[in-house]
């Protein structure tokens, strides 16, 4: 095992245990960072000094006989719209640059730093998160470490490349449409959208406010569910937060899966992809044994229902800088947020109705299954500047149709783990593991047998 | 009583556009318009999706959403 290959949970194993101290850890992610990161483009900050002075506290506190907690020494990086103290808050934009750096860390960056881990800087992103690609104008692409050529997937394009590339073990993206899982599969590694609400959003700069999520990347279930323990668990200060208790997932992840009901969605989830990424969610459901089909009541309307909600609250919360300054938006952002700015209050609140419809009816289906297996994308990663694609025979825009499949499940919040399907010699490809509200003990569960059985994976690229 | 005579609107994205943005005081550069057009016109289909789909008048709408 390499240090780059090296998982969060074994990195924090060798720092309590002593084999290797906080520093040596830091210090080896900023080798692999300097190293490398100049062919991926996943970082816009580093923060090497603050890191080795953190590094150094918790060599410190081990040094002392106190535990600094379970990601201890693991470094981690995260996507450039969560406030790092002393830093400005990008948020993929050029705009945002003008602003005063952030006075405190955001509340996920706070919480991964209280379980020992170590910040170590911020990673690029679609403007505003509003993409699936990371082909940002204004810092460059982040590339996939996989294929170089192309696409890292977005908006959470950097923290899933700098995890493939081995750089960091860690990082933290965000997700409302997508933005976690469609790069977590282009990249081949693991993503997890909480359940709405789930995680603290304070401190991290707004997208489309009814549907931002925050979420942990990583190489193995076992870091997803120890970053994820972390980060759970209630926050006044954001008022979607849950006020339930957290539920620790770790140590109910080798709980196996004999007793969960497992369904493949059917219908709009096996159509309108390519071959190979069905086959992945074929492989992943003969794996576990599931042999029904479950079929979502109008996923397209859920996804239409998703954009129209979208492109109007995204644009709202750049209404200002749209009518001051528009030429400072990136171009592949601009005229989809003045057009969404547009929206009349009759589609919205339709497609907010609508959503109430659709989360009744899923609730539904979900008194007959536990688990439902989907694609998250329907194509492996295109290359980088494609506008438009051919799935299934089908010409289409390549940017918009990575979130076919990951649109109608955020849409009403439900937990879901992007687990990559590694097929050598060819590009990955990622299945969602989808439950019920507030289940993420269970699609973890399902995830920690899939990689036992060796079936999903996610090694450095 | 006779029903008024309503026709049905055609809907003109390019058309729908420049009132919209008067609307709500929204500056468009001549440059921006025809990438407002094209992307308003999915959104509007989008919306056409969304809008054809009968909702019994009980449902209310979900603008912070709490599963």
């Amino acid at each position: 095992m390499t240090d780059a290959s090296r998982d969060a949970c074994a990195t924090a194993a060798m720092v309590r245990s002593r084999q290797i101290t906080a520093r040596e850890a830091t210090e080896q992610a900023l080798d692999r960072i300097a190293a490398r990161d100049n062919q991926f483009n996943c970082f816009t900050t580093l923060i090497a000094e603050r890191a080795l002075d953190q590094a150094a506290s918790i060599d410190a506190a081990i040094g002392a006989g106190h535990d600094p907690g379970p990601l201890a020494g693991v470094p981690f990086a995260v996507k450039n719209l969560f406030d790092i103290e002393g830093i400005t808050t990008l948020a993929g934009s050029r705009i945002y640059a003008d602003k005063p750096p952030a006075d405190a860390d955001a509340a996920a960056v706070a919480a991964l730093k209280r379980a020992g881990a170590v910040l170590i800087g911020a990673l690029n992103m679609d403007e505003y998160a509003y993409g699936f690609t990371t082909e940002n104008t204004h810092y460059g692409p982040t590339r996939n470490p996989r294929d170089p050529q192309r696409m890292a997937g977005g908006s959470s394009g950097g923290s899933a490349a700098a995890v493939a590339a081995g750089l960091v073990p860690l990082s933290l993206g965000s997700d409302g449409n997508g933005s976690i899982r469609v790069p977590s599969a282009l990249c081949g590694v693991f993503g997890l959208k909480p359940t709405f609400g789930r995680v603290s959003r304070v401190g991290v700069a707004q997208f489309a406010p009814s549907f931002d999520h925050v979420g942990p990347l990583a190489r193995s279930v076992a870091d997803i569910a120890t970053a994820f323990d972390a980060l759970q668990g209630p926050d006044p200060r954001d008022s979607a937060c849950t006020t339930r208790s957290a539920v620790p997932t770790l140590p109910q992840l080798t709980a196996g899966v004999k007793d969960l009901r497992i369904a493949v969605a059917g219908g709009y989830f096996a159509s309108g992809a390519e071959p190979e990424a069905l086959g992945a969610v074929t492989t992943v459901a003969a794996a576990l044994g599931a042999t029904a089909r479950v079929h979502l009541p109008e996923p397209e309307r859920a996804r239409a229902a998703a954009w129209v909600i979208t492109a109007g609250e995204g644009a709202n919360v750049h209404l200002a800088d749209l009518k001051r300054r528009p030429n400072d938006f990136d171009p592949l952002t601009r005229d989809r947020f003045l057009a969404g700015a547009l929206v009349p209050s009759a589609w919205l609140i339709q497609a907010q109705r609508f959503r109430s419809w659709y989360r009744a009816r899923v609730e539904e289906l979900f008194r007959d299954v536990d688990i439902v297996l989907a694609p998250a994308t329907p194509c492996v990663a295109p290359p980088i500047g494609q506008d438009v694609m051919t799935i299934g025979g089908v010409s289409v825009s390549t940017r918009p149709t990575l979130g076919i499949f990951t649109q109608p499940l955020s849409f009403i919040g439900l937990p879901i783990m992007m687990v990559p399907v590694q097929r050598p010699g060819q590009l990955p490809l990622g299945v969602q593991v989808v439950a019920s509200p507030f289940n993420e003990a269970l699609i973890l569960r399902v995830a920690a047998a899939l990689e036992a059985m060796g079936v999903v994976a996610a090694p450095v690229a | 009583m006779e029903p008024p005579n309503l026709k049905a609107v055609e809907f003109d994205p390019a058309a729908a556009v420049d009132p919209l943005a008067a609307l709500i005081e929204l500056p468009l550069d001549p440059a921006h318009r025809p990438g407002v057009v094209k992307h308003f016109a999915i959104i509007a289909g989008m919306a056409r999706l969304v809008m054809d789909f009968p909702l019994a008048d009980d449902i209310e709408p979900a603008p912070v959403f709490l599963p």
